[in-house]
C-alpha cells in the first residue's frame, strides 16, 4: 500500500524494506526525541563498541554505494586516504542541485539526526577529525532542521568531545552554500569550503582522498550515502546485503517527476527495480498522465542521456545501464509524454548547464554558451540546417569521439555505452552537450520540422535586387 | 552603516574558530552581512576582509562567484521561480508569465514599492511537485497561477511574515557549541598525530 504524508511532501512510502525513510511517517521525524525513539543513535554505540577498523571493514563488505552520482562504494574511497597522514576530514556533500533529483533535502529536513549519526559513524570508523556538513544555501529549511539537530545532539552528549563518555571526540560544524551548482561537484565542494570560488580543481593530483581540504586528506560522502550507515550498523552487514542485489545492496531513493500520474520519491530496492516498475508500477508513479504515450526519459539527473520505450526493462543497476549509454547518476528519473516539445525539453536543460559552467574550462564555457544559443534560435524558429550540424560540432569540441546513446529499434540505433571522453575537468561540461546529443539522435525530425526553411541574400546583392537569392534547405 | 554590527562582529568570531583556517568562514560571513544589510555592500566586503584576513578584492572575488550575494537592494521578498526541466514539463513558463503580468515587473526586476523582485532560478530540489517556486528560498509547491496570486497578496498585507523572513536571513537557528562541549579547530600543521580512538581498541 502506497501512503504519502503532508509533512513530506513528494514522498511517496510502500511496502518495501525502509532504510532511509523509516521514520518518514511521523511529523515530528526530525526531533531527538522521535529519533531515540526509534532505534536512533544506536548504531553509533554499536560502532563504538567495536574497535574502528572494524566498522571500516562492515561497511567495505556491505558495498555502500555513494549516491551522489558516481556510485563508487563508500568503503573502499575511506580506505584511499594515505597512512599516516593527519588530519583527515569528511565533509559531507549536501548541495542537491542536479536537475530532477530530490532526495538529500528530504533526508535533511525529514531525518537530520539520522545523517549526523552517519557522519559520526563515518567519522569513526574512517579517523576523520572533523566533519564539515555542507548543505546548499537555497534550503533554508534544511539548513534549520539540521542545525537544530546539531544542537540537541551536542547537548545530548552525540558530538564533540568524548562522544557518550568514549576517547572518541568530534565537532561536526554546519556550512552553507551561496548558489552554485558546480559546487556539488567534489573539489568545487572543497574550494567554496575554503571561502573561494567553486571552481574545480585539477584530478591528479587533488584528488580529495589524497588532497583536499587545506591539502589533507578528505573524504567527501553524499548525504544519503550517509544516511545508510545507522541501519547498517544497527541491523548488520547481513541483513543490509540481503536487499538489493550483489553489486548494488541496499535501497536508494528516486524521485520521478514529469509527466507521470503520481511523481514522488520512493525508497527502492537497488539493483532489481526497474524503470517500467517506476514509471508505470502502482505503487509507483502508476504511469503516464491521461494514458498518454511515453515519449523518453531521463534516467539518472539532467546529466544522463535519455532513454525511451525500449529501455523501460533495465533495472536499477549500474552495471545494465551504463552499457545501455546512460547513467543511474543521482536516481532522478524525469518523464516526457508524446505532447513534449523536445528540443525546448533539451533547452531548459543546455540552458542550466551553460549557466551553471564556472568559466574555468574553455570548452565548457564557450561551447555549453554556444550550444545554448544555437538550440535557443533552433527552438525559437530561426535556426537552420547548418545549426543542427554546428550543436554536433560545438559537442564534439566538449566530448571527443562517439557520444553515449540508448539504443532505439525503431531508428536502427544501437547503443553506444557510458562514459564519453571529454576535455573539461568535470561533468558540467558534457552534461551541457548530454541533452543535446539525446534529442537529436532520437528525435531528429522534430528538430528538422524546427528548422525553417529561409530565404538568404547573397551579400553582394543591392538592396531591393533579390535575383541570386537562394533558398537554403 | 554596513559593517557588521557589534551583535554581528561577536557571531562573526563564533563562526571563525570553527573553521582550521578562517577564510572558511566567508561565505557564511558574507550571509551574515547579507542577513544585516539585505545585499552586500563594498564596506561590508571591506570588512569581512579584515575578520577573515584576506583583502576586500578576494572577498569579493568569492561572494561574485555565487548566485545569492546581491549586490543591488532587492525586494523584500525574492521570489524565485524554477524553471529547470520536471518544472517547464509542468508549466513552470506559464507560472512566470503569469507571475510577471501580477507584479507588472519582467523576471529579474524589482517592483516599485521595494516589496518583490522576481527571478528566474534553476532547478530548487523539489523536481517531484513541479512547477516550484521559492521566496526567500522557502517553498510552494505545485503552485497555480490562483496560488500564486494569493501568495503574493498575503506577502503584500503582511499575512505571512512568521513564515517568510525579510530577505538576507536563511536558517532562523543558529548552530550553537558549548565551550565543554566542543573539541576546537587546529590549523592542520598543528596536528600530527592519529586520533586517540584509532588504537585499535573499541571507543566503549
Ligand atoms: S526542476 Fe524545478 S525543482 Fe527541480
Amino acid at each position: 500500500m502506497s501512503k504519502t504524508y503532508v509533512h513530506a511532501p513528494g514522498f511517496v512510502a510502500g511496502d518495501r524494506p525502509k532504510i532511509v525513510t523509516s521514520r518518514f511517517e511521523f511529523a515530528d521525524s526530525y526531533t531527538l526525541e522521535r529519533y531515540l525513539a526509534t532505534d536512533g543513535y544506536k548504531g553509533l554505540r554499536a560502532a563504538l563498541s567495536r574497535p574502528a577498523n572494524e566498522i571500516h571493514e562492515d561497511v567495505k563488505s556491505a558495498t555502500v554505494l555513494g549516491r551522489g552520482g558516481a556510485g563508487f562504494p563508500a568503503g573502499t574511497k575511506w580506505g584511499l586516504t594515505p597512512q599516516q597522514v593527519w588530519p583527515r576530514y569528511l565533509v559531507v556533500n549536501g548541495d542537491e542541485s542536479e536537475p530532477g533529483t530530490y532526495k538529500d533535502r528530504l533526508l535533511m529536513e525529514r531525518d537530520p539526526h539520522q545523517l549526523i549519526e552517519g557522519c559520526l559513524i563515518a567519522c569513526y570508523a574512517a579517523g576523520l577529525s572533523q566533519c564539515f556538513l555542507y548543505i546548499r544555501g537555497e534550503m533554508a529549511v534544511a539548513q534549520e532542521r539540521v542545525v537544530t539537530a546539531l544542537n540537541e545532539a551536542y547537548v545530548a552528549g552525540y558530538i564533540g568531545k568524548n562522544i557518550l563518555g568514549s576517547k572518541f571526540s568530534v565537532d561536526i560544524i554546519l556550512h552553507w552554500g551561496a548558489g552554485a551548482y558546480v559546487v556539488g561537484e567534489e573539489t568545487a565542494l572543497i574550494e567554496s569550503l575554503e571561502g573561494n570560488r567553486g571552481m574545480p580543481r585539477l584530478k591528479p593530483p587533488f584528488f580529495p582522498a589524497a588532497n583536499g581540504l587545506y591539502g589533507q586528506p578528505t573524504i567527501v560522502n553524499n548525504v544519503e550515502t550517509l544516511a545508510n550507515l545507522p541501519w547498517l550498523l544497527t541491523h548488520g552487514v547481513a541483513a543490509y546485503t540481503a536487499i538489493g542485489t550483489k553489486t548494488s545492496p541496499g535501497t536508494r531513493m528516486v524521485a520521478v517527476s514529469g509527466h507521470v500520474k503520481r511523481p514522488g520519491v520512493y525508497e527502492i530496492i537497488n539493483g532489481t527495480t526497474t524503470f517500467r516498475d517506476l514509471i508505470y508500477g502502482e505503487e509507483f508513479s502508476g504511469g503516464i498522465r491521461n494514458g498518454n504515450l511515453l515519449k523518453a526519459f531521463v534516467p539518472g539527473g539532467g546529466s544522463a542521456p535519455w532513454f525511451t520505450e525500449d529501455q523501460l526493462d533495465l533495472p536499477f543497476e549500474a552495471s545494465q545501464v551504463g552499457p545501455a549509454g546512460s547513467m543511474l547518476g543521482s536516481g532522478a528519473v524525469m518523464v516526457m509524454d508524446e505532447t513534449t516539445d523536445i528540443p525546448a525539453a533539451a533547452l531548459t536543460l543546455t540552458h542550466f548547464y551553460a549557466h551553471e559552467s564556472c568559466g574555468k574550462c574553455t570548452p565548457c564555457r564557450e561551447g555549453g554558451t554556444w550550444l545554448e544559443r544555437i538550440l535557443r534560435r533552433v527552438v525559437e524558429g530561426d535556426g537552420t540546417d547548418a545549426d543542427l550540424q554546428q550543436l554536433l560540432e560545438v559537442g564534439a569540441m566538449i566530448c571527443p569521439g562517439a557520444f553515449p546513446h540508448a539504443a532505439n529499434e525503431k531508428l536502427g540505433l544501437t547503443a553506444v555505452p557510458f562514459p564519453y571522453k571529454m576535455t573539461t575537468i568535470c561533468f558540467v561540461g558534457p552534461s551541457a552537450y548530454a541533452p543535446v546529443h539525446s534529442a537529436l539522435t532520437l528525435f531528429r525530425s522534430e528538430f528538422e520540422a524546427r528548422v525553417k526553411k529561409r530565404v538568404t541574400i547573397p551579400v553582394t546583392a543591392v538592396a531591393g535586387v533579390a535575383a541570386n537569392a537562394r533558398v537554403s534547405a | 552603516m554596513s559593517r557588521l554590527s557589534d551583535t554581528n562582529i561577536k557571531l562573526a568570531h563564533e563562526i571563525i574558530v570553527r573553521y582550521p583556517r578562517p577564510k572558511s568562514a566567508l561565505i557564511p560571513l558574507l550571509h551574515l552581512s547579507q542577513e544585516q544589510n539585505g545585499y552586500i555592500t563594498r564596506e561590508a566586503m571591506q570588512h569581512l576582509g579584515e575578520l577573515v584576513g584576506v583583502t576586500s578584492a578576494e572577498v569579493y572575488g568569492t561572494a561574485s562567484f555565487y548566485e545569492m550575494f546581491k549586490f543591488e537592494p532587492v525586494g523584500k521578498y525574492l521570489i524565485n521561480i524554477c524553471g529547470t526541466m520536471s518544472c517547464a514539463l509542468m508549466g513552470a513558463n506559464e507560472l512566470m508569465h503569469h507571475a510577471e503580468k501580477k507584479l507588472g515587473v519582467k523576471a529579474g526586476g524589482t517592483t516599485p514599492d521595494g516589496v518583490f523582485t522576481l527571478a528566474h532560478a534553476e532547478c530548487q530540489a523539489a523536481c517531484t511537485e513541479a512547477p516550484t517556486l521559492q521566496v526567500n528560498y522557502r517553498y510552494r509547491l505545485r503552485v497555480t497561477p490562483a496560488d500564486l496570486d494569493r501568495l503574493i497578496d498575503n506577502l503584500r498585507d503582511g499575512k505571512l511574515n512568521d513564515e517568510f523572513p525579510p530577505h538576507g536571513v536563511l536558517s532562523k537557528v543558529r548552530q550553537s557549541i558549548d565551550a565543554t562541549r566542543a573539541v576546537g579547530a587546529k590549523a592542520p600543521e598543528d596536528v600530527n598525530e592519529s586520533p586517540a580512538w584509532l588504537d585499535g581498541k573499541a571507543a566503549l
